[in-house]
């Protein structure tokens, strides 16, 4: 028996149990190279997401974040091209996946980018924020994130 | 890519939530080493300690309800084991009632009982918690709504596509037939999948009842097995 286990909703309530001390931090906030990245998840009605859990990472970082009642997440990683993106949330039966490209990366030719439509792809590059990076989530609605199937 | 895929659609109108949240575009599809192959995120930042894995220890005096011991294997898509992989699980109490604030469901809190656990799977890839059954609560998608009893689990494993969050239920309970989110897959094999069986020869006599879940993660270890 190898099927897969089916995956089911995070549901609302993981606030007390999968968040630890430190987790949004890949690596220490001020330390060298590293970059802060912020932004918020949203519904089809552009209602921000309160229970939602977002994970980064690039194969050596990890960082997890829980959203706040404005949506709200944030991580300090160590700067690198792209990072692969999760997103849990109450009303997603299956996690998401995406992909957070800096914006000072070299986009030209990547091939991941041109299996997107033009005129989606700015939702997987991150934009130049005060103290760092701003990368929204939109789950559903006219600026929905490019997703990509698991 | 296996033959036999159960995974829920993520628009499911019967679990309301998922109206505005589901995605509407198509999700774009790509080659599996693009993405899909990618090392897993590495946890092992995340603190674990043995105590950890058992649920009814965590406080003062022991918390209400009817223990369990909560145990399988963790295995990849060839079938074999995760070996030291994290699995992390969290509950409501006995009575149906989660500690986390948001949770409003006049049930009484257990001052004994959190609800949270977590360890490492072993050589073999088994996992193994100690804690109490939790209670079945009602959750407001549609008139009586009661969600089934469950316990969350989260796993991580080889490759990023094995990451996986999901939900194990009990054999025989009478709401699972009523559950929106459990019969988001469609598919009753699939529904089968997240039934732990009762395991009488891992309960202990006169301290605790057993069930065993084993869990099938996508993608493969690339680490060599040594045995």
């Amino acid at each position: 028996m190898t099927i897969p286990t089916p995956s089911q909703t995070v549901g609302p309530f993981f606030g007390f149990a999968l968040p630890f001390e430190g987790d949004a931090h890949a690596v220490p906030p001020g330390s060298d190279g590293a970059v802060r990245i912020e932004g918020q998840v949203f519904d089809g009605a552009g209602e921000p997401v309160p229970d939602a859990i977002v994970e980064i990472s690039d194969g050596d970082q990890f960082a997890r974040c829980g959203t706040d009642r404005e949506g709200a997440f944030h991580f300090t990683v160590r700067q690198t091209p792209h990072f692969d993106v999760l997103v849990f949330a109450r009303g997603l039966l299956r996690h998401l996946a995406t992909r957070l490209y800096l914006p000072e990366a070299n986009l030209d030719g990547d091939s991941l980018l041109q299996m997107v439509e033009p005129e989606r792809r700015h939702t997987l590059i991150a934009s130049a924020s005060e103290g760092g990076l701003r990368f929204d989530i939109h789950l559903q609605g006219d600026h929905e994130t490019v997703f990509i199937q698991l | 890519m296996t033959d036999l895929d159960f995974e829920p659609p993520y628009l499911f109108p019967d679990y309301r939530a998922t109206q505005m949240r589901a995605p509407r575009h198509e999700l774009v599809r790509l080659p599996d080493e693009w993405f899909h192959q990618r090392r897993g995120p590495a946890f092992g930042r995340v603190p674990v300690s043995p105590g950890d894995a058992d649920l009814t220890r965590q406080h003062r005096g022991e918390p209400l309800g009817e223990r369990i011991i909560l145990t399988g294997r963790v295995l990849d898509s060839d079938g074999r084991p995760v070996r030291h992989t994290l699995v992390e699980v969290w509950q409501a109490n006995a009575a149906g009632r989660y500690v986390d604030p948001a949770d409003t469901h006049p049930a009484p809190l257990d001052p004994n009982f959190t609800g949270a656990g977590r360890c490492l799977t072993d050589d073999a890839g088994v996992y193994r918690f100690v804690t109490v059954k939790p209670g079945a609560y009602p959750w407001r998608n549609h008139p009586n709504a009661w969600r089934p009893a469950h316990v969350h689990f989260s796993l991580f494993g080889p490759q990023l596509a094995s990451r996986l969050v999901t939900q194990m239920y009990f054999p025989g309970d009478p709401l699972i037939p009523f559950d929106p989110i459990l019969n988001s897959i469609a598919d009753a094999r699939g529904r089968d999948l997240l039934v732990a069986r009762f395991d009488p020869e891992t309960t202990e006599p006169e301290w605790a009842l057993a069930y065993r879940w084993d869990v099938v993660l996508r993608g493969r270890d690339a680490t060599p097995s040594e045995s």
